[in-house]
């Protein structure tokens, strides 16, 4: 049911890098999960609305007002690769 | 003197106002303990009382109701200054630069931190088979799982490492794992805890709870644990009021109490042993005057379908943060792009049932499929919840077991993740509905111990914890054979793979 090219593109989607050796075993065990999962498709759900959260009529938002973040050195803290102010990256063209 | 493993919570706090025990005594008692662990339960272990205030400058007063009662807290929950990884490569090592609330609130009502408990990686699996720190062993019998994702706070508990224990319920995380290990898990109602500093894997199902030895702990530890939060956390309800109301259960009778029970949930794969543990335990309801009535909960067996969609697509979207920019470790990729350094990153950081729910998020998100599985599965948690509520028109409670097979053995399931997503199918359903839950251990099958789960409508804790309460003293359940086998010498080396405190 999904075959390499799927996992391929989910994969990319995913920002997630899989080795050649890695795809074939994806592919069947999504396949696998998948099959399973099917049985939402023999529901009637036609007019059914999705429900995204079971307290959205509870849920509070905090008031629009500029607060304190983290300080810049304690953000930067556990960061694999910082300058004096900011994160490092490699260049997205490289 | 007494044993101050031997006491719960409440006993512990108590023995402690009076004085009869020091907090340094029973923090080392543990300490001793969970050093000697055989089970593989912690990542992380506190050198002493001060390393367990966990970014506080001092503990709180002797007057506070959980003063010096050492906690075990699952390793998702952020604390500052302590290793924190979710149990995955991709963040060992990681050292918060804050404390999540639901952790906060509990170190203000005086409790330390003993250590950081093995997990499922990022909570996903329900054996902690999943884990970068290696699996966690039952105390039970050390050649079956503990269940999971909770599994090292569970088998913590079980094995007397730890008083009581802090874990995350989003399919049945606290209640299964409490159930494989025989000691008593309560998610309570989606939104009552703070979220913040709970590394996240599926927001809309989330919940923190805590495992103990019995349901009066589980009461008190609650209400610590949904104390107000800052004004900026908008991860709770704002259920703080209420919550501070939650009695320490005292019900010996349950007249008048309407227990429903799904016949849908008590089907196919449901272990013989279990039943008869699970019936039991309702005969015993009634004989304390409850009614126990069959009911419908006619989607209920799409749970698992909705659940392995809907979790998976929330976290292909919470881990996108794991990039090998802010926080974490970062794959070498020499002279490559920064595309590569997030692919590479995730793939080397990510374990393999992280990687799969990813990609099936991913894919049940993605254009094309997003009606037919993400939007379905939403439906179908609609049908869900209206099920849950219709049947409390008639319930008080809702009992099924709280997993359909007791601790099976280490590997069994690796290798067939429908397998051992099938774990879940009695735990799901009040997940995806967002109701309180708990599981208290009902008798034994083959040895090994057996979960009993009462759910009730939202908000319903504190009748769940009274009704758990007046069974759990007729029951009668011995939970000691786990804390026997536990590790006898306090000095041998510690298990491998922890981080170094």
């Amino acid at each position: 049911m999904i075959d390499r090219d799927t996992v391929l593109h989910v994969a990319t989607l995913s920002r997630l890098e899989l080795r050649d050796d890695e795809i074939e075993p994806m592919a069947r065990e999504l396949s696998a999960v998948l099959g399973h999962l099917e049985t939402i498709g023999e529901l009637d759900l036609d007019g059914v609305e999705p429900t995204t959260t079971v307290v959205e009529d509870r849920s509070p938002l905090r008031a629009d007002e500029p607060h304190r973040s983290l300080p810049r050195e304690v953000a930067l803290r556990e960061a694999p690769d910082a300058s004096d102010d900011g994160f490092r990256v490699p260049s997205p063209q490289a | 003197m007494t044993d101050p493993i031997s006491l719960s919570v409440v006993e512990a706090a108590s023995a402690l106002r009076r004085g009869d025990l020091s907090q340094d005594e029973l923090f080392t008692a543990y300490r001793d303990r969970a050093a000697a662990d055989d089970t593989n339960s912690f990542t992380w272990l506190a050198d002493d009382l001060q390393a367990g205030l966990g970014g506080r400058d001092a503990a709180p007063g002797t007057d506070r109701p959980l003063a010096g009662v050492p906690l075990a807290v699952k390793d998702l929950f952020c604390v500052t200054g302590v290793p924190t990884a979710s149990a995955s490569n991709l963040l060992r090592g990681y050292r918060p630069p804050y404390t999540a609330t639901a952790i906060d609130r509990l170190q203000h009502e005086g409790a330390t931190i003993l250590g950081k408990t093995n997990q499922d990686e990022f909570a996903m699996g329900s054996s902690n088979e999943n884990s970068a720190f290696g699996p966690v062993l039952n105390p039970w019998d050390r050649t079956k799982v503990p269940g999971g994702s909770s599994g090292g706070s569970a088998a913590a508990v079980a094995a007397g490492l730890a008083p009581a224990a802090i874990g995350t319920d989003t399919g049945g995380s606290v209640r299964q794992p409490a159930a494989l290990c025989g000691v008593v898990g309560l998610k309570p109602t989606y939104g009552t805890v703070s979220r913040y500093g709970m590394i996240a894997f599926a927001s809309s199902l989330d919940q923190a709870g805590p495992i103990t030895r019995n349901v009066a702990d589980a009461a008190v530890l609650f209400r610590a644990m949904t104390g107000p939060a800052d004004r900026n956390d908008m991860t709770s309800i704002g259920w703080a009021g209420q919550a501070a109301g939650i009695e320490v259960p005292s019900a010996e009778r349950l007249d008048g109490v309407r227990i429903g029970v799904p016949t849908e949930l008590l089907g196919e794969g449901v272990e013989p042993g279990v039943r008869a543990s699970f019936d039991a335990a309702l005969a015993r309801a009634e004989e304390l005057g409850a009614t126990v009535v069959p009911i419908d909960l006619p989607h209920a067996r799409h749970a698992l379908s909705a659940y392995y969609l809907l979790a998976p697509a929330e976290a292909s979207s919470n881990l996108a943060r794991f990039d090998g920019v802010r926080y974490g470790n970062r794959a070498d990729i020499g002279d490559g792009g920064l595309v590569e350094l997030y692919t590479r990153t995730r793939h080397d950081g990510f374990g393999p049932e992280v990687k799969r729910r990813i990609m099936l998020g991913t894919y049940a998100l993605s254009s094309g499929f997003y009606d037919a599985y993400y939007r379905r599965a939403q439906q179908t948690r609609t049908k869900i919840v209206e099920d849950f509520a219709a049947a409390h028109r008639d319930v008080d409670l809702i009992a099924t077991p709280t997993s359909p097979t007791v601790a099976w053995g280490l590997g069994e399931r690796t290798d067939d993740p429908v397998a051992m997503y099938q774990a879940d199918v009695t735990t799901l359903p009040q997940s995806l509905a967002g109701v309180p839950a708990i599981s208290i251990p009902c008798g034994l099958s083959d040895g090994l111990p057996v979960g009993l789960q009462l759910s009730g409508a939202a908000f319903s804790e504190q009748r769940i914890l009274d009704a758990a309460h007046a069974l759990e003293q007729v029951l009668g359940f011995d939970a000691s054979p786990a804390r026997r086998r536990g590790p006898a010498a306090p000095d041998a080396p510690a298990a491998t793979g922890k981080d170094a405190a």
